[in-house]
């Protein structure tokens, strides 16, 4: 399988009143077409802005500062907006939101925002579009004639979330960004729409991004997990490991937070809370929450290394020697 | 709910409200603490001449017949006969209201024309020189009074560099065009007379700028923040990652959602505009309804008073529908 996305390096940062948030701190990503890597990690983490980064959407106060985005071979941060607007954005890429409702607009019907997609994609006129938008509806299970004409307030959350991936598949990415795309649901609406994409995204042989702070249901649904903490990928690894064999600390203490109905053993959090991005932490950014702190994580930000194959850990407790704490 | 049956529902409702201003503006008349008939023929007055004025006028009979002799007339378009010209209240406001309709409907054009491209340039670049640009442009014309900057435009334009006419609404050799809907511009433009549309042109150009300017910049406030409003919105993260670029997404994702409000504020403002600026025509010897409807308060003329509140109140509630119309057709969220 070719590569279809490697990010290098990447660095964002957020101006604000208080001083300059580093959201992003070098990070690096990378996923194989029709791979689907999960992101996961607590509020505030960066999951979210490496998301929109690599859709190239940060605006001010946001700035990419650093690091590079290949996508099929071609670094897009050196690519001009319109260029995006060409070739990437809605055309090999497309995204779906957290908040359903808010993220259509209120006062065009379901069908015209649907139309509009497949007309950028395809070039062409959005009466033409609209005659292949039945069928998009169709795709996601919701009855078009009843459907199409319906606008944004008149949808229940779960069947937004269904028009948003209607719109984001019917332009056939090589890309699909979905981030917290269940988290405004109802649980079982959640289910449903994870089994539609699992589905669609079988079919339709896209790469995903999953962006998700429940670690259950990305390592459910994706090959791959990335976990991140405080704007740094701390681990990677594809998703039964992940949970068999944690290396770092945080993702340990993120698979021991997760309740077990029938399990004896105790619920238990990672203490203390995600840092100040303005002035994060020296060193590990994990160090002042972690059990297995030692000098050398005050001073000395670790270096994602592969520790077995295809299992990468930023942590010292595994380098030169250190074995599991 | 389609958007015939919500119209018919305000049509309705405006039944209902311009039922409750005619009842209002009726109990204000008749309790203003001044005696029309004392006012019309003074203090000296025989009795005689005063218990027939009080006939002729109706208000020797009980208040609550007086009201439903008020309510027939307006129900069939009769707002009774004005003490001071003693024509028909309905002639006079037709005489009056076109020079005031006219004046609004250029300054409203002047004023959406400059104020919603100016509100969305500035919103689009926030906090750049233009948007500090417009910005104290928008602040000037919110703050200046119009009697002010009536008064500073008349002493250049038609004062010092003597290039605009200072008052009236044609020279007063201009031949009018025939009548056929009382507005100037038009007419002389049916009419083909170029030279009468030259002249009324130029008569109209400093007050329609004066009421324009103070409009344009409340536009041009709300449309800016309207549209910074907007443009944080998620649905425009949406329209952005749909990669239909910049333009698209602020014309038609961003724009269309911006105007809601702005459209409350345009309805609003020309409104008030149709009363008849009365500031702005009194400067410029303009004969519209608002200075009408004044001197009639001045002379106690009681049937031309209530009769041109409620055609204010008409037009005002005609204007409002009409806002509510293109609120409903803007937001699908409002047909309810």
């Amino acid at each position: 399988m070719s590569r279809l996305l490697d990010v290098e390096n990447l660095r964002v940062i957020f101006h604000t009143y208080r001083g300059t948030i580093k959201a992003l701190n070098g990070i690096r990503l990378w996923l194989n077409e029709e791979e689907r890597l999960g992101i996961v990690g607590e509020t505030g983490c960066g999951k979210s802005v490496s998301a929109l980064s690599v859709m190239r959407l940060i605006e001010a106060p946001g700035e990419i500062i650093d690091g590079q985005i290949l996508f099929e071979g071609n670094d897009i941060l050196k690519l001009s907006e319109e260029d995006m607007d060409r070739h990437i954005r809605g055309k090999r890429m497309s995204m779906i939101f957290q908040e359903p409702i808010s993220a259509l607009n209120p006062v065009f019907k379901v069908g015209f925002q649907i139309a509009e997609t497949i007309a950028h994609c395809n070039d062409i006129s959005i009466g033409d579009a609209y005659k292949l938008v039945p069928e998009s509806l169709e795709m996601v299970g919701l009855d078009w004639k009843r459907s199409i004409d319906l606008y944004p307030h008149e949808l229940s959350g779960g069947m937004a979330q269904r028009v948003m991936i209607a719109m984001a598949l019917a332009i056939k990415p090589k890309l699909l960004i979905a981030d917290e795309p269940t988290s405004a649901l109802d649980v079982t609406i959640q289910a449903q729409i994870l089994q539609l994409l699992d589905e669609l995204v079988k079919i339709g042989k896209n790469a995903v991004i999953l962006i998700t702070h429940d670690l259950g249901v990305a390592s459910e649904f994706c090959d791959r997990i990335t976990v991140m903490y405080a704007g740094n990928v701390i681990e990677i690894s594809n998703s039964e490991e992940i949970f068999d064999e944690p290396l770092h600390p945080y993702t340990k203490g993120l698979i021991s937070s997760i309740p077990i109905i029938g399990a004896s053993r105790e619920l238990t959090g990672i203490p203390g809370s995600v840092p100040d991005l303005v002035s994060p932490p020296s060193g590990c950014r994990f160090h002042p929450r972690c059990d297995f702190c030692f000098d050398r994580c005050r001073t000395e930000p670790p270096t994602l290394s592969e520790i077995s194959p295809g299992h990468f850990v930023a942590c010292h407790l595994y380098s030169d020697g250190v074995k599991e704490g | 709910m389609k958007l015939e049956t919500f119209i018919i529902k305000r049509l309705f409702l405006m039944l209902i409200v311009l039922f409750g201003v005619s009842v209002v503006v009726f109990v204000v008349a008749r309790a203003i603490p001044a005696d029309p008939v004392g006012a019309i023929l003074g203090g000296n007055a025989p009795i005689e001449l005063v218990d027939e004025m009080r006939r002729r006028l109706g208000l020797d009979k009980p208040l609550f017949d007086q009201f439903l002799d008020f309510m027939s007339g307006v129900v069939r378009g009769d707002l009774g006969v004005s003490i001071k010209s003693n024509r028909p209240v309905i002639k006079d406001i037709a005489e009056f209201f076109p020079a005031t309709l006219e004046l609004a409907i250029v300054a409203a054009l002047i004023s959406i024309i400059l104020g919603v491209p100016l509100g969305i340039f500035s919103a689009v670049h926030r906090n750049k020189l233009v948007d500090h640009f417009c910005r104290v442009f928008s602040i000037l014309g919110v703050s200046m009074p119009v009697f002010w900057t009536g008064l500073l435009l008349l002493i250049l334009f038609y004062y010092r560099l003597g290039w605009l006419p200072g008052s009236g609404r044609v020279g007063i050799f201009t031949v009018m065009p025939p009548k056929v809907t009382g507005l100037l511009l038009l007419d002389s433009l049916l009419a083909g007379d170029f030279g009468a549309f030259k002249d009324a042109l130029s008569h109209i150009i400093l007050p329609a700028v004066v009421l324009g300017y103070s409009a344009t910049a409340s536009i041009a406030r709300i449309m800016r923040s309207s549209m910074l409003d907007v443009l944080r919105q998620d649905f425009i993260r949406t329209a952005k990652a749909k990669g239909i670029g910049r333009r698209l997404v602020i014309y038609r994702h961003a724009l269309r959602n911006a105007l809601i409000p702005v459209v409350t504020v345009i309805g609003l403002t020309f409104g008030s505009l149709l009363e008849g600026a009365v500031l702005t025509e009194t400067i410029f010897g303009w004969p519209g309804l608002g200075r009408y409807i004044v001197n009639s308060l001045l002379l106690l003329d009681y049937p031309a008073i209530m009769g041109g509140t409620l055609f204010v109140a008409v037009v005002y509630s005609l204007v409002n529908l009409v806002v509510d119309i293109i609120y409903a057709a803007l937001d699908p969220r409002m047909r309810v």
